[in-house]
């Protein structure tokens, strides 16, 4: 048996190495082909009618101008309720009806022409506190006590109070939600952008179902090489994938339905907004001892997220209540991390406050209470020093308030986070053919962070072949199920399945190739581009000769996730330096360091390539992007992307990403990577901006208003 | 924020589409008001449904009537000539992916802010989803296919692989058309101008740095014609 585990630092010739994206060809010359590219002989185009109102009953429907409109095929209903007695939207853009027509052109046309009788109900689309909410609005959802507050905080000899929070994002994915659907007879082909490659086909069966169409859920086929994009927004099929399948069925034609940008932003993903008021107590020396917090957020119309705090800090004594409050707004899903970021948010930036409080520079109250963040104490203070080096902190940092003269001030902030991270259950398959090539196979998908990379990697390394010798299929529910990515967790399960599959592979191959060579499978190695005696180069046979062994039989290894080769739980610091003008409130990264584990790295660029992702994304989310809902009319006032802000590369100052690895990290196995290093950047980045105009801008994203708010708030605003 | 509304001024089509976000004097404007009632009822669709397109015609405009039906047009695209019917509003990113099956170019905003339908026409990057595909014609429309023969890739796609200038690389193929617009303009590109050019093309991975990189190296490598 091939020992299956990972090869020792000094025998990987491709694992850890700074790999280019095997994929990257197709997608920077723009022949890869998504789901939106995709034009089928006879492709329908069709548009979705989203809801006006905020909340409303709906008491007619009716298509029948627009389907009289030139070029029209069919319509479909959206709703989620059956009956029309049951008919009702909880949020404007919530998808009514689809129409199907020749051209896009034609579908927008006849969209504009169905007629929807609303009856407005009372809608609250601001996430105002539970009280100014009221009780319709809002729910308790949990209340908690650790030890004993009253008397931590008697014992405290600083205490800080302060409100924090961070505002709705959404997702804002390039290639927005959709897909093309097709019959063929029975069976049902999906050409689907989503995270979710083995999973939806039988949720669109299901729903199919429900809409009176029967297909078995293995007559649905998931296609999906290439996605732009998904962030956590695209797990599910959505009411869009089970009505283009309809669509489709009806006209008897292949039809796409991707959603146009301002449905995008209203409907497909939002991030939940969370807000504090937090109270924290410390002893004169730093040593925390009380934490108390009211927070309370949207996730739309349903409760949902919970968050933990504090985060990260294991305060002994801890009284903490969070509620939802419901708002007639598109629902959140999983958004990058979930809760992570504004639980990093509220409790970092807390926590930096109380440090200003006692005078004391906040990397030294982390360190002070570095004992009480859990299992990742020891990578933290490693992950600090590296991180204080890089940035230069100790040299830079001046106490809160940048004294220097002049409009612009400079600070200094920091943050660090966690994260889990360990591998889903995913299957994959490698296959050797008798004439040398190589394929590993797998219904998962690659959403941009490099999972054909990693297989392609894993595979070629286990058979000492060069990376060029595999092909790695994936983003097609044919190929082995594999569970969604989301959660980081992609990496581990697939780098892990992927290498027990090829071991398993690797073990037919010596047992047909051993008696050619004299010897028995177990005395066998793949190195080099070769099968030889291990240590031996005289008895050996280069890969293609050795396959060539295997007659007319294809060899098909197969394999699942291996709990033994990967771990879960990270950690990751990052400091950010900003220029705040005070007298227009625009505030500038100079530079963010990021230091990050996640165990066994297989790609070194890749990997650097999602912290940095990270930390772009979250200088959008800290300083620019925000979904505005208006309390008046119950709309969203930016689903586009002139107002709904997205960093640009001007914006971004140096970025300096460091990977924590070789002993102690390589040896935890595989740790997923993209969630992690996307949460501290909106406590990084507060703080470092407090640090500069010496107070605090209590939400994020930190716009020109707020900034200029929070000095008018504090006397500080510069006046002309 | 400030290099995003400072365009360079050596590109003024990209420019000026690109700046339309909120300042934006001329770029929209100017382009509906020189090509009259076609581009009025792109407009019109956008804004106000068709009522105003009927109340837009030839005697309250002055300009020549095309449309509302789909009318014959040429384009020449990556040096290749094609003949093919649209409506008037068919926007040139339209006309090439759904008719054409040319896919290169993406569909994101849809309004001329984020850069991803960027093509070259006449030597200047322009958001193709702003501009008409009838407003296009006589012109040397280049895309990305353009670039490279399939099966072959240009020096500055193969930056982008080499500085892992793309995750989920939907973005990818508008910035890669707006650095070669920028880099046929200017062959020593510095640091501060790369991020001005760039800066009406967005990306929601995060792929700034490699893109920073893969610009300036393949300057330096040269060969982009």
């Amino acid at each position: 048996m091939t020992d299956y585990h990972w090869p020792p630092a000094d025998k990987r010739s491709l694992i850890g190495k700074r790999i280019s994206r095997i994929d990257g060809p197709w997608k920077s010359s723009g022949r890869a082909k998504y789901s939106y590219d995709v034009n089928r002989p006879g492709l329908l185009q069709a548009k979705v009618v989203f809801s006006s109102q905020a909340h409303a009953k709906i008491t007619a429907i009716d298509t029948s101008e627009a389907e009289k409109m030139p070029g029209v095929k069919a319509v479909a209903n959206m709703l989620p309720q059956q009956k029309p007695e049951d008919w009702e939207v909880q949020w404007e853009g919530q998808p009514i009806v689809a129409v199907v027509a020749e051209t896009e052109e034609q579908a927008r046309d006849a969209a504009r022409k169905v007629r929807i009788t609303y009856q407005p109900l009372p809608y609250l689309v601001e996430d105002t506190e539970p009280a100014k909410a009221g009780a319709k609005f809002s729910k308790v959802l949990s209340s908690k006590t650790v030890g004993d507050p009253a008397a931590g905080f008697q014992q405290a000899d600083i205490t800080s109070q302060g409100t924090y929070g961070a505002h709705v994002i959404t997702h804002c994915c390039m290639e927005s939600h959709g897909q093309v659907s097709e019959w063929n007879g029975d069976a049902l082909t999906v050409w689907a952008t989503t995270q979710n490659v083995s999973g939806i086909g039988g949720e669109i069966a299901r729903g199919l179902g429900s809409r009176g169409i029967a297909v078995p859920a293995n007559q649905v086929e998931i296609i999906s090489p290439f996605m732009g994009g998904g962030f956590g927004s695209k797990f599910s099929p959505d009411a869009w994938g089970v009505a283009c399948a309809e669509l489709a069925k009806k006209a008897g034609r292949p039809v796409k339905l991707l959603l146009e940008r301002d449905q995008e932003l209203m409907t497909a993903g939002s991030r939940p907004s969370m807000y504090a008021n937090v109270k924290v107590g410390a002893k004169k020396d730093g040593t925390l001892l009380a934490w108390e917090s009211h927070s309370w957020g949207t996730d739309g119309p349903a409760a949902g997220s919970l968050p933990s705090l504090p985060y990260i800090f294991q305060v002994p004594n801890i009284q903490v209540q969070h509620a939802a409050v419901l708002t007639n707004t598109g629902p959140a899903r999983a958004w990058r991390a979930p809760t992570h970021p504004q639980m990093c948010v509220i409790t970092l930036c807390a926590l930096d406050d109380l440090a200003a409080k006692l005078h004391m520079d906040p990397y030294d109250f982390l360190l002070k209470n570095i004992s009480i963040t859990g299992p990742r104490a020891s990578n933290y203070i490693e992950e600090l020093a590296k991180a204080a080096e890089l940035m230069e902190w100790k040299k830079k940092w001046h106490p809160r308030g940048d004294s220097s003269p002049g409009p612009v001030k400079r600070g200094l902030g920091l943050s660090l986070h966690t994260w889990g991270g360990r591998g889903n259950q995913s299957n994959c398959e490698v296959k050797i053919h008798p004439d040398g090539s190589v394929e590993a196979s797998a219904g998962t998908q690659d959403l941009g962070t490099g999972t054909r990379t990693v297989i392609a990697i894993v595979t070629a390394e286990t058979f000492g072949l060069p990376l060029e010798a595999v092909t790695p299929n994936i983003g097609d529910s044919k190929y082995p199920p594999a569970q969604a990515s989301g959660g980081s967790t992609t990496v581990g399960g697939m780098s892990s399945s992927t290498r027990r599959a090829a071991c398993d592979a690797l073990d037919q191959l010596f047992a047909a190739v051993a008696p050619s060579l004299g010897t028995t499978p177990d005395k066998l190695e793949a190195v080099g581009g070769q099968v030889r005696v291990i240590g031996d180069s005289s008895k050996s046979l280069t890969w293609k000769q050795a396959c060539a062994k295997l007659g007319a039989t294809t060899i098909t290894g197969k394999g699942r996730t291996s709990g033994d080769l990967i771990s879960g739980g990270v950690g990751g610091v990052q400091m950010a330096e900003v220029s705040v003008d005070t007298e227009t409130g625009i505030v500038r990264v100079e530079k963010m360091v990021a230091v990050q584990d996640c165990g066994l790295i297989i790609d070194r660029k890749t990997a650097e390539s999602q912290v940095y992702g990270a930390l772009i994304m979250g200088v959008t989310y800290s300083l620019y992007e925000e979904k505005i809902m208006d309390q008046q009319t119950g709309r969203c006032l930016n689903p586009n992307m002139e107002f709904y802000k997205l960093a640009g590369i001007g914006d971004v100052g140096e970025l300096v990403v460091h990977m924590m690895s070789g002993p102690g990290y390589d040896d935890r196995g595989v740790i997923g990577l993209g969630e992690p290093p996307v949460i501290s950047p909106g406590a990084a980045l507060s703080n470092a901006v407090a640090n500069a105009i010496g107070v605090r801008v209590p939400h994020i994203p930190m716009t020109p208003d707020r900034v200029l708010a929070a000095l008018a708030a504090s006397g500080k605003e510069v006046t002309a | 924020m400030s290099d995003k509304d400072s365009r360079p001024d050596n590109l003024p089509n990209q420019a000026s589409s690109k700046n339309s976000s909120v300042t934006g004097e001329f770029s929209r404007r100017e382009f509906i008001k020189g090509t009259g009632i076609a581009s009025m009822a792109v407009s019109a669709t956008v804004l106000l449904g068709d009522e105003l397109a009927k109340a837009a015609t030839p005697q309250t405009t002055g300009a020549k009537w095309l449309g509302p039906g789909a009318v014959p047009i040429s384009l020449k695209i990556n040096g290749k000539m094609h003949n093919l019917e649209v409506e008037p509003r068919v926007t040139l990113l339209d006309a090439l992916r759904d008719r054409l099956d040319i896919t290169g170019a993406k569909k994101v905003c849809d309004r001329g802010t984020c850069g991803a339908c960027t093509m070259i026409v006449d030597g200047k990057a322009v958001y193709s989803c702003a501009m008409l595909a009838i407003e296009a014609q006589g012109q040397d429309i280049l895309t990305i296919e353009g670039l490279a023969p399939e099966g072959q890739i240009h020096p500055l796609s193969q930056a982008f692989v080499d500085h892992d200038a793309q995750q989920c690389g939907f973005c990818t193929p508008g910035f890669v058309m707006a650095c070669k617009a920028y880099l046929d303009q200017e062959p020593n590109p510095t640091y501060e101008g790369v991020q001005k050019a760039l800066g009406g093309n967005l990306c929601r991975c995060g792929t700034y740095m490699g893109i920073r990189h893969a610009v300036l190296q393949a300057a330096k490598k040269g060969g982009l014609a």
